[in-house]
């Protein structure tokens, strides 16, 4: 399985500086470029300039301004909504707290989890490729159809998890009712729904590893835990940066998940920065929710950069 | 002895974590509410699709699945089209130009949809893209653009160059070349791409809810969602609904398996 792009894009990495190298490649080709090759990206190019790099930077444009969407004047406010995010708006705090809380939950579980799949499903039986593609199996779904399933499973009165709670006769909970918990019951739903894909992900990395490591080690004398903490763990490293960018930009998008499972608003417990950012869209507030997109993007590299710095520490201490 | 039986009993609890909801949703999909609420584990007493008549017909989601199916349709084929351009650019040009344009469509995939949803409303308002499905087409390809180029011409660097060089030795023009070479070889990682965008598009919630008015233009996520206020408790018209929803990329994993897998992990290593 060459399911491993990221380290074969790394791998790759030396090559591709020796075509960057101008002496080199003069000398390896003489053959001029085809003009013509440069109409292929123009329509990409186009696209992307047009629908998606312009309506970003426009972003910071409307975030200085109080316009509502719809009326031709507005005001440049300067700074003044990034301000009533972070000092005036109990919601948009709520939001962010919400939404912090939740991609922490979420990255540490589903990492630690999809990792224990993995190693449980590394070598290629029958058994383990079966139960790789049903382990996989609820990635596929849409967001609203997973949010539908355990919107089920959660219901206090007729719910799946009450039932099978109530015929080994334990008292069931309220679950998304009791709002001190609902974002850790959502939390579970998004790592059931995304576990296998990232389980994928680090079986890749597992079977790259050499297998004359481990018999090495065990003729050293290393238990199963050493083996872990000396070959595994620093193997699947690179593994590990990927599942974890991943699932902190997937659990900081779960829009769908959230407004599936809590329908459109969403109640304050399970409120995130994107419903959020659609409620007061939706409110007309267009300069404001602009604003609140920018803090969007903001906390996504913030806590990407910070993740990077944090993975890349931990080798160094070994 | 005690890890095979810990291993074991992991994977089997896992296992009916997932197999039973989705037993659950299915059976229940063929009950009535009450019979749902009886025994949500028992299998249907009758396997009439009243449920499934009620929610494409009554409810329209038959209309619904004819938008995503024709949005979906356009879309991924149209965003692998001018991927595979970029990238068979990218794969054949040198140096700083192949660096840039690679650089600079890939850039996108670290823009998050909802960072830039109020000037893409507003953008689309004016060039008369709202609450039509050209709109959601469009929206679909501009969003998957980068991570598809990055798929696939990430793929098609990795081909030896001889062989587009061999091509147009042999007097083949860059269109040739792209369309009896390139394509052709690019196969699986388009394959690859095709099923990721598949995924992504069919499943696509956010741009419908911005963009669509009329309930008749609603894709099925969409429609989905609008009847989690309607039918707060009918559980079972849900299910009908999640099950038409799901049915058409189901039926694709089940085909199609290895495709899946390699497309969404690709997709994954995006971050």
């Amino acid at each position: 399985m060459s399911l491993h792009p990221g380290t074969a894009a790394k791998r790759k990495a030396p090559d591709s500086q020796h075509a960057d190298n101008p002496a080199k490649v003069r000398r390896r080709s003489p053959t001029r470029v085809n003009p013509a090759l440069y109409l292929f990206p123009l329509p990409a190019v186009a696209v992307v300039a047009f629908f998606l790099v312009m309506p970003t930077l426009q972003a910071f444009q409307y975030a200085i301004t109080d316009w509502n969407g719809f009326s031709a004047a507005f005001n440049y406010v300067g700074l003044d909504n990034f301000i009533r995010a972070f000092t005036k708006d109990s919601l948009f705090t709520n939001a962010l707290t919400n939404n912090l809380k939740f991609v922490l939950l979420v990255v540490i579980a589903q990492t630690a989890f999809s990792l224990v799949l993995a190693l449980l499903l590394t070598k290629n039986s029958r058994g383990s490729i079966l139960l790789r593609a049903l382990f996989f199996f609820p990635t596929i779904l849409s967001s609203v159809s997973v949010a539908f399933i355990w919107k089920f499973i959660y219901d206090p009165n007729f719910g799946l998890a009450n039932s099978v709670l109530g015929a080994v006769g334990i008292d069931g909970g309220s679950y998304l009712g009791n709002d001190a918990q609902a974002l850790y019951w959502v939390a579970v739903t998004q790592v059931w729904f995304h576990a296998g894909q990232m389980m994928v992900v680090y079986i890749a990395g597992l079977q790259a590893i050499p297998r004359e490591l481990y018999e090495a080690a065990e003729m050293d004398g290393a238990n199963k835990w050493q083996q872990f903490k000396s070959i595994t763990w620093p193997f699947v490293a690179p593994a590990t940066s990927i599942v974890v960018a991943y699932t902190t930009v997937q659990s900081f998008k779960a829009f769908d998940l959230i407004l599936g499972i809590a329908g459109n608003p969403p109640k304050a417990a399970l409120d995130i920065l994107s419903t959020r950012i659609y409620s007061t869209f939706a409110n007309s507030e267009f300069g404001y929710a602009a604003a609140q997109s920018i803090i969007f993007m903001a906390m996504i590299a913030l806590v990407t950069w910070l993740q990077r710095r944090l993975l890349r520490l931990t080798p160094k201490g070994d | 002895m005690l890890a095979s039986i810990s291993r074991r009993a992991i994977l089997a609890i896992y296992a009916v974590i997932i197999i039973v909801p989705l037993t659950v949703v299915a059976f229940g999909s063929f009950k009535t509410t009450q019979e749902l609420f009886a025994g949500p584990f028992s299998l249907p007493h009758s396997l009439a699709p009243d449920n499934f008549a009620e929610v494409v017909g009554g409810q329209n989601l038959g209309s619904s699945f004819m938008n995503s199916v024709i949005v979906t349709a356009v879309s991924v084929p149209l965003t692998l089209f001018l991927a595979s351009l970029a990238g068979y650019a990218v794969a054949r040009l040198k140096g700083f130009m192949s660096w840039a344009i690679f650089g600079f469509l890939v850039l996108g995939m670290a823009i998050p949809a909802q960072a830039n949803m109020v000037p893409l409303y507003v953008l689309f308002g004016r060039l008369g893209l709202l609450d039509n499905l050209a709109g959601l087409i469009l929206a679909n390809v501009v969003s998957t653009l980068p991570i598809a180029v990055f798929i696939l011409g990430g793929f098609m660097r990795t081909l030896p160059k001889e062989l587009y060089e061999a091509s147009s030795i042999d007097g083949s023009g860059p269109w040739k070349t792209y369309a009896s070479i390139a394509l052709p070889l690019s196969a699986p990682s388009i394959a690859a791409a095709a099923i990721f965008l598949f995924v992504i598009h069919w499943n696509e919630l956010l741009y419908p809810l911005l963009f669509i008015q009329t309930p008749g233009n609603r894709t099925l996520p969409l429609a989905l969602l609008s009847f989690q206020g309607e039918f707060q408790t009918n559980y079972p018209l849900l299910f009908a609904g999640v099950i038409l929803a799901s049915l058409p990329v189901v039926v694709a994993y089940v085909f199609l398996q290895r495709y899946f897998v390699a497309g969404i992990t690709a997709g994954a290593s995006k971050g």
